[in-house]
Order: C-alpha cells, then sequence, then structure tokens
C-alpha cells in the first residue's frame, strides 16, 4: 500500500522516468565541466558563471511565484544584498568570505521575511507595487549612499574563497563549486512541494480563502515562501559577487529583476528544472539574437508578452504535458485503507456549537439580526430559510470569514468569536464550500492531506501517518481509486467528496456543510444522504445549511430556520416544517396557506 | 515672510507634479475598475505621449543603425495635441488586443506579467526608433510664469494645473451623465451581467483603454517641458501614480486625484527640506506606512472575498 501512495505528483521524475532523470544527471555533470575539457575563453566562461548564479535567483521565483503564487519583482535586489554583503564583508570590513556570505544569506532572508510580513497581508497587485518599490529604494541607497556602497562606480577587488584549504582562484574550479550548491537548491527546491510546507504554499496558490478555512497559517505560508525566495536570491548573488569579482548597482536594476521572472516563466514557474532552463536561455538569447542590435530589448518584451498568451506554463510544461499525454494515466489506487477513526470523546452534555445573539451587518443590511442557536453533540443540525435569509453569511461568520458585528460564537465550550479561519480549523472546525474550493492543480490525495495537516490534529507526526490519514477519509467517502488524480480532472460530485473528505481528514469536532447538495443529480443526493446518515452514525457533529427539504428532512435532528436574519422556528424535522411561519416565509401568505396557519 | 514664500513655491511645484501623477492614476484606476488589472505601461502611455509631441513639433534624427530616418512636422502646437492625442487612441486599441485580450480569461498575474513586458517593449523600441538623448519641448504658452507675493507660478505648471481640474469635471460628467458613462460603470462592476443586460462589455474595455492611454500621453504632453521627454519618463511618474492609486484607495476615481496630490506634494517639501537624491524613495516610504496603518487607503472600504 505505502508504495503506492508514496510518488509525489508535484513533478514527473519519478520511478517510470529513469531515461529521463539519467539523461539529466549527465547533462548536469557535463556542465560545469565544460570549461575544462575545451578550452573556453574568458567571456564565455562568464556566461556560464552568469547562468548558474542567476539560476539560483530564479529558483526563488520558483518558491515564491510557481508554488506560493506571489508576485516578487525584487528579486533583483535580493540577488544584490547577498551581493554587496560579500562585496562590502570581504572588500572594505576584512572580513572572511564565508562571514560574509553567511551575512548575505541572513540579510537577504530579513529583508524578505520583513517585507513579506507588511505586504504579504494584501498579495496580488499591493506586492507587486511594494517589491518594485524596494527594488527602487534599493537602486537609489546603492547609487547614493556613497559612504558606504561607493555608489556607481561599485566595489572591484572582491577575492573567491577558500574552501578547505583549496583558494578557488582559478574561475573553472569555482564555477565547479557553484555549480554543486545550485544543485543542492535544485534538489531542495524540486522535493519542496512534497513537504507539508510545499502543500501549504501551492494550497495557498489554488484557493487561499479554502487553505485558511481548512487550517493553512496562509499569511506565514506566505512570508516563509518568500523569505525562502530571498535567501535563494541572496545565495545567487554572494555568489555572483565572488565569482565576478567586481560589483555595481547596475547589475541589480529592476531590469534584472525582470529578467528573473522572465527566466522563471520561460523555462516554467512550477519546476526548478523549468528554472534552470529558463536561466541559461535567458543569459544566452542576447548571444544568439546579437543581430537584432538595439531593437533586442524590444524583442524581450514582446517575448514576456507572447510566453503569457501561448505558453503560461513555460518550456518546462509543455514538455511534461507531452510526455504525460504519451505515458500511461496514473493508476487508480488499489487495496484498503484503514478505517476512519472519528475519535469522538466521551459525549458531555455540552453543545458543540453554541452562537449567542450572532449578528452580522453589511452597512444598513442585517444579515444576520441576532441568532441563537445551540448545536447538541452527535447531531445533524440544519439551517434552513429562503434565499436571502443570511444563511451563507452565518456559515461564513461561524468559521471566521466575516468578524461578527455583535455576539459570541463558542465552539465546544470555549469563545472563538475573535479567532481568524486556519485557527477554528486548528480548534476543530471543518467545513465545505457550495461553489467547491478545492486546491484545482493538485491530486485528491494532496487535497485532503492539507485537510489532515491542520495544527492538533489528534495524529501521529510524519508523512506517512498523514497519508494514511488522507486515504482513510478518501476511502470513507468512497472514492480511494481517484486518490491520485488531479482534482480539476474529477467530475463534480466526485469533487464535493473530495472536499467532505478533506474536512473529514482534520478530525473535526463540527463539520459545517454548505449546501452540500448544491449542484448534485438524484442519485449522487441519494449517496450524499447516506454518507451524511453514516457521519451522524459515528457520532459527529453536523451543521449543514440547504435549501432541498428533502435532504434537509432526511439527515437533520434538528432544524433552524432564519428570515430576514431572525431565526423564526426551531426544533425536529416534523415541527419546523409544519410550522405556519416557515411555511409562510418559503411560500409567501396567501389564502391556501392562511388555512394552514389556522 | 521670505520662509512661506519660499514654502508656497515648494508647496505649488508640489501641486502640479502631484496633477500629473493624478492624471495617471486616474487611468489606473479606470483600467483596474474595467479589467481589474493594473496596467504597469501606464507611465509609458505618458512617455509615448511626450515623444509625439516632440515628433510632431521639433522632429526626432532617426537611428542610422537601424537605417531610420529622422522625422518632423513642425505642425502648430495644438493641433500637435490633437494629433498626439488620435496617436495615443490608436495606441489604447492596440494594446488593447495585443496584451490584455487574449489574456482575458486569466487571472490578474498573467495580464499583469503581460503589461509588464508591454512596458519594456514600448520603452525599447521607442528607443531603438529614436535617439536616447532626452528631448525638451515648449510650453504650451510663450510667457515663462506670473510672479504673485514672491511665489513664481510657471505658466506650464498653471496649465497642468488648469487642464487636472478640467479632467476631472469631464470624467465626472462623462461617468455619471452619460448612458455610455453608466454603461461603462457596469461594465466594471459586473461584467457578466452587464453582458445580459445587452451591454457589450468587450467594446466598453476597448473605450477604457483608449481613454486611459489618451490620458496618460496628454499627461506625458503637458510635463514633458518640465521634465524632458525621455524614455525612462513614464516608468517614474507611473510607479508614483500607482502609489497614489494605493494611498487614495484601490480602484478609487476621487482617491486617485488626492493620493497623486499628495505624493507630489510630499515629493516636492521632502526634497527641498531632506535631500534630493532620495527625491524618488520618498512617496514609496509613504507607501510603506499607508499599507502599515490603513492599507485600504483613504477613501479605500475593507472589502473580504465571499464565500
Amino acid at each position: 500500500m505505502s508504495e503506492a501512495i508514496a510518488r509525489p505528483a508535484a513533478s514527473v521524475v519519478g520511478q517510470n522516468n529513469l531515461p529521463g532523470l539519467l539523461l539529466l544527471a549527465v547533462l548536469a555533470i557535463a556542465f560545469p565541466l565544460l570549461p575544462y575539457a575545451l578550452h573556453v575563453s574568458d567571456y564565455v566562461l562568464n556566461i556560464f558563471m552568469n547562468s548558474v548564479t542567476y539560476a539560483m535567483a530564479v529558483l526563488g521565483m520558483v518558491v515564491v511565484l510557481g508554488y506560493a503564487g506571489q508576485i516578487n519583482l525584487a528579486q533583483a535586489a535580493f540577488f544584490g544584498v547577498g551581493a554587496y554583503a560579500v562585496g562590502l564583508g570581504t572588500v572594505s570590513w576584512g572580513a572572511s568570505f564565508w562571514l560574509s556570505f553567511a551575512l548575505g544569506i541572513g540579510a537577504a532572508g530579513i529583508a524578505g521575511l520583513v517585507l513579506g510580513m507588511t505586504t504579504l497581508r494584501l498579495g496580488g497587485h499591493y506586492l507587486a507595487m511594494i517589491t518594485i518599490s524596494f527594488q527602487q529604494i534599493f537602486d537609489l541607497v546603492l547609487v547614493n549612499w556613497i559612504g558606504v556602497t561607493r555608489g556607481p562606480d561599485g566595489i572591484p577587488g572582491i577575492e573567491p574563497p577558500t574552501l578547505f584549504g583549496l583558494h578557488l582562484t582559478d574561475k573553472r574550479a569555482y564555477l565547479l563549486f557553484c555549480a554543486a550548491v545550485l544543485y543542492a537548491l535544485i534538489w531542495f527546491v524540486w522535493w519542496l512541494p512534497s513537504t507539508r510546507l510545499g502543500r501549504a504554499m501551492r494550497a495557498v496558490r489554488d484557493n487561499e480563502l479554502a487553505a485558511g478555512t481548512i487550517g493553512v497559517h496562509t499569511l506565514r505560508t506566505k512570508v516563509i515562501a518568500f523569505a525562502i525566495s530571498a535567501v535563494l536570491g541572496g545565495i545567487g548573488g554572494s555568489l555572483y559577487a565572488a565569482g565576478f569579482s567586481y560589483i555595481s548597482p547596475d547589475n541589480f536594476s529592476f531590469l534584472r529583476s525582470v529578467e528573473f521572472l522572465t527566466a522563471a516563466l520561460l523555462g516554467g514557474a512550477q519546476s526548478p528544472f523549468g528554472a534552470a532552463l529558463g536561466t541559461v536561455l535567458i543569459v544566452l538569447l542576447p548571444e544568439w539574437l546579437r543581430f537584432l542590435k538595439s531593437l533586442y530589448l524590444a524583442v524581450y518584451g514582446l517575448g514576456v508578452i507572447l510566453i503569457m498568451v501561448f505558453m503560461p506554463e513555460g518550456i518546462w510544461g509543455l514538455l511534461r504535458n507531452t510526455f504525460q499525454r504519451m505515458r500511461k494515466p496514473a493508476a487508480p489506487v488499489v487495496g484498503v485503507a484503514p478505517a476512519l477513526n472519528f475519535e469522538i470523546k466521551a459525549q458531555s452534555s455540552r453543545p458543540v456549537l453554541k452562537l449567542e445573539n450572532l449578528q452580522k451587518h453589511f452597512g444598513g443590511l442585517k444579515a444576520v439580526d441576532g441568532i441563537d442557536v445551540e448545536v447538541a453533540p452527535g447531531t445533524v443540525h440544519s439551517l434552513i430559510g429562503p434565499n436571502g435569509s443570511g444563511k451563507t453569511t452565518s456559515l461564513n461568520v461561524v468559521n471566521g470569514i466575516y468578524r461578527p458585528t455583535a455576539g459570541a460564537i463558542f465552539l465546544d465550550g470555549v469563545d472563538v468569536t475573535q479567532m481568524k479561519p486556519h485557527e477554528r480549523a486548528g480548534m476543530g472546525m471543518g467545513r465545505t464550500f457550495q461553489n467547491i474550493r478545492l486546491f484545482q492543480t493538485m491530486s485528491a490525495l494532496e487535497n485532503v492531506m492539507v485537510g489532515a495537516q491542520r495544527d492538533n490534529n489528534p495524529i501521529e507526526a510524519g508523512r506517512e501517518a498523514l497519508t494514511k490519514r488522507a486515504l482513510s477519509a478518501l476511502d470513507f467517502v468512497g472514492i480511494l481509486e481517484r486518490a491520485h488524480m488531479i482534482v480539476r480532472n474529477l467530475p463534480y460530485g466526485h469533487q464535493r467528496l473530495v472536499e467532505i473528505a478533506r474536512a473529514l481528514a482534520a478530525h473535526p469536532k463540527l463539520l459545517l456543510l454548505d449546501e452540500p447538495g448544491a449542484g448534485l443529480n438524484q442519485t449522487e443526493k441519494q449517496e450524499l444522504v447516506g454518507l451524511l446518515k453514516r457521519l451522524r452514525g459515528h457520532g459527529l457533529t453536523v451543521f449543514l445549511i440547504d435549501h432541498d427539504m428533502g435532504l434537509v428532512e432526511k439527515v437533520s435532528d434538528r432544524i433552524t430556520v432564519l428570515n430576514f436574519g431572525k431565526k423564526i422556528a426551531e426544533g425536529t424535522p416534523q415541527e419546523v416544517l409544519r410550522h405556519p411561519d416557515v411555511i409562510a416565509a418559503y411560500l409567501g401568505e396567501g389564502p391556501a396557506n392562511a388555512a394552514a396557519r389556522a | 515672510m521670505e520662509a512661506l514664500a519660499n514654502n508656497l513655491q515648494v508647496l505649488f511645484q508640489g501641486l502640479a507634479l502631484g496633477s500629473i501623477y493624478a492624471l495617471v492614476a486616474l487611468g489606473f484606476v479606470l483600467i483596474i475598475r474595467a479589467t481589474n488589472v493594473v496596467n504597469f505601461a501606464q507611465g509609458d502611455f505618458a512617455m509615448l505621449g511626450g515623444y509625439a509631441m516632440i515628433l510632431f513639433t521639433v522632429g526626432m534624427p532617426g537611428n542610422p543603425e537601424l537605417h531610420i530616418p529622422g522625422f518632423a512636422m513642425h505642425v502648430p502646437y495644438g493641433v500637435a495635441i490633437l494629433l498626439a492625442a488620435v496617436v495615443m487612441a490608436i495606441i489604447g486599441l492596440a494594446f488593447n488586443y495585443g496584451v490584455y485580450y487574449p489574456l482575458r480569461n486569466r487571472s490578474f498575474l498573467p495580464v499583469l506579467i503581460s503589461t509588464l513586458g508591454a512596458s519594456i517593449f514600448l520603452q525599447n523600441t521607442v528607443l531603438a526608433l529614436f535617439n536616447p538623448q532626452p528631448r525638451p519641448l515648449d510650453k504650451l504658452f510663450n510667457v515663462e510664469g506670473v510672479t504673485i507675493g514672491g511665489v513664481f507660478l510657471d505658466s506650464q505648471y498653471l496649465v497642468i494645473l488648469g487642464f487636472t481640474i478640467l479632467a476631472v469635471i469631464f470624467q465626472y460628467f462623462f461617468f455619471e451623465h452619460t448612458l455610455i458613462g453608466k454603461k461603462l460603470q457596469a461594465t466594471s462592476q459586473d461584467k457578466d451581467m452587464a453582458r445580459l443586460l445587452g451591454i457589450p462589455v468587450t467594446l466598453m474595455i476597448i473605450i477604457t483603454f483608449v481613454y486611459s492611454a489618451v490620458l496618460g500621453g496628454l499627461a506625458g504632453m503637458l510635463v514633458a517641458p518640465i521634465l524632458f521627454v525621455s524614455i525612462g519618463m513614464g516608468s517614474t511618474i507611473a510607479l508614483k501614480a500607482f502609489a497614489a492609486t494605493i494611498i487614495g484607495g484601490f480602484g478609487d476615481v476621487a482617491g486617485a486625484i488626492v493620493g497623486g496630490i499628495i505624493i507630489g506634494v510630499i515629493e516636492s517639501f521632502a526634497a527641498y527640506y531632506i535631500s534630493v537624491p532620495y527625491k524618488d524613495a520618498y512617496a514609496f516610504l509613504a507607501l510603506f506606512l499607508v499599507l502599515l496603518f490603513r492599507p485600504q487607503g483613504i477613501f479605500g472600504e475593507k472589502v473580504s472575498e465571499k464565500a
């Protein structure tokens, strides 16, 4: 069983790619040895050096842009931080290379952390703007703070380091060392997506709201991604400085940042191999396109647009898609997963969810206007009401997407009113969405693993336990054999099941289901009713909203009815569905209904 | 007394400079509202406007390396402005089809990167076609300016202020009191609904790009006599204009104008009192502070995604 599940879906390099892997290894080893084998000029050696050090910065772009989906237009500044640390450290301050190197990495990382913490809350366009601003200020400082940075003249005479008593003055030897560092970094970036952190990053990229709701600390994940990216830039810059022995501000301009971005996009921002390929191309293109003379940069700009239009996943993406079409589709998972364990504590009578005078106003609109609800442990409690009665708003307040205007929310006796969605998830609040919110480019298994990796989930530590838990959840909802499929390719009904499995894998104390029946056909609805009944049989507490009376009536122990943001009825399905106010709210006041009222 | 006059002088310059940022920021906001995308080539519209003016008045030498001949038309200033505006409209149209339209159904990131590519393309095409040397442009009126109470009011600065006020008034009437303005607003608020109501959304977005390009071009024409026309002039203006849209409130029209003026004034005073070399950094520092303490900007409202 465990062999079948261990393969990371993020990369094409797997057991069945042996020839490709071998080719890659041969290329990788041959590349830095070329200058030894052939007689190359210093000029060509510089091109090699450029490729290797730039590639490190571009790997940073893979992490921040490819994995976490955040833009960074200041990678050249982080690259510059590393370069200036080595330049100033060794030349101006007389420190050793290694000390300066460490300083550069630290400074780049701290700069990335600070920039990330202040702006990643906002993301999107803001991040683009802020990183450009940082880049501009960095350039201004380099040029104008002449006392320290030596201004536009730059810093000459940077010495290459000594490694194990070996002075790397021979450029070829130094290149060999840099290539070794690069390969280590490529391995790291390749390994990252299959880790807890890497999955969290990709979850944030694919659907930030859902990621937060199921327990991913989205801000922290983005900040870490940003800092890793900055550190990779810093490493590249440090090695660059010692490799060229001279640096000046124009090596670290905004245009260089765009170049790093373009290299990542051209090669493929989702893969470290694509990044390496893209970097080599970006370094070589000006050499090949020399005949364009002064038009080169114009063509380059045009190229950026064309890549975005025709090659959104870059060259590596194109190659991967082509090969994947030739390969057999992912084998279905066969076998059995361990039964899903719900670990529900001995029942106390305390309500699992308690809403006290909950209110949410949007301007003058009172979407939720003071409702009190108690959800008893081990029950399925439904919230129903006509369109616009405040159901979804209530659910969004309960799980923290909205802050309530007034009132309090208790989860298993703990006041969670002020907590963020991921903190509530960490306390055992699970949720699904009406318009399914999955991580579209990840496999079903990975989606569910992100759910299982929430804080305080009572499972053993380690990847194996996480995988096992996720497979059990998929098995419980009945789609274990689809575990390795990318969810984007699954039918709608299955996507809904993956979303439920994702919530179940987290051992929820309380499961919030937002219109689970929406968009399902009759058969699928029947299956859903069966699933919900099984959940109740296991003693799980469910708080559900839906329109479909048939479904609600079949699965609910208790129903609360909302209209215009207020509770108008509550009780068992039989009581509630005969309640005259409920009938009036759904069908309107009319002579026929007036009879029912009487 | 002299100190007051000095301060007023600095304020006046700040207001004029801020007006330019505001005009470019307006173009930003219109495109953000219509397409939910920041156009990183917005500043290059200003650069192109400036070059178009040079082309139609004093002319440009070509680039012998690429066998591009020089060009000059020597038409009157007013005619040159009209011609340049037409050129900008055509560029806006081409921009819509070349940069935005193929990516309209993708997320904001590919479009943003595409506009970044367009910016590099536009700047370097102009660089390759013409000489890289910055060019001066005559003022609109052939007078230096007037001195009132010890404050010298440069005629071009007055033109900039006047035009900005006119542009704001025009835009207000256009959007609030014409049918096409209402359709543009509808498009920016909900494209699908607008489409269902029979509003030609694609056309509305084309109009937005054309309008923004002309507006950006006019800003470039107005500022050219002060800053010289150069390849990079747009980038600096655009970054500050973008900072202005964030300070004012992302996507807010009034915010763009107020934000632009604020940045112009801050920059003017900081350059006068603190240090000139870091002139371009103050706008960004102001931006950092706003993002830290009031990330939604002056006029912005906090919005959260709906589940």
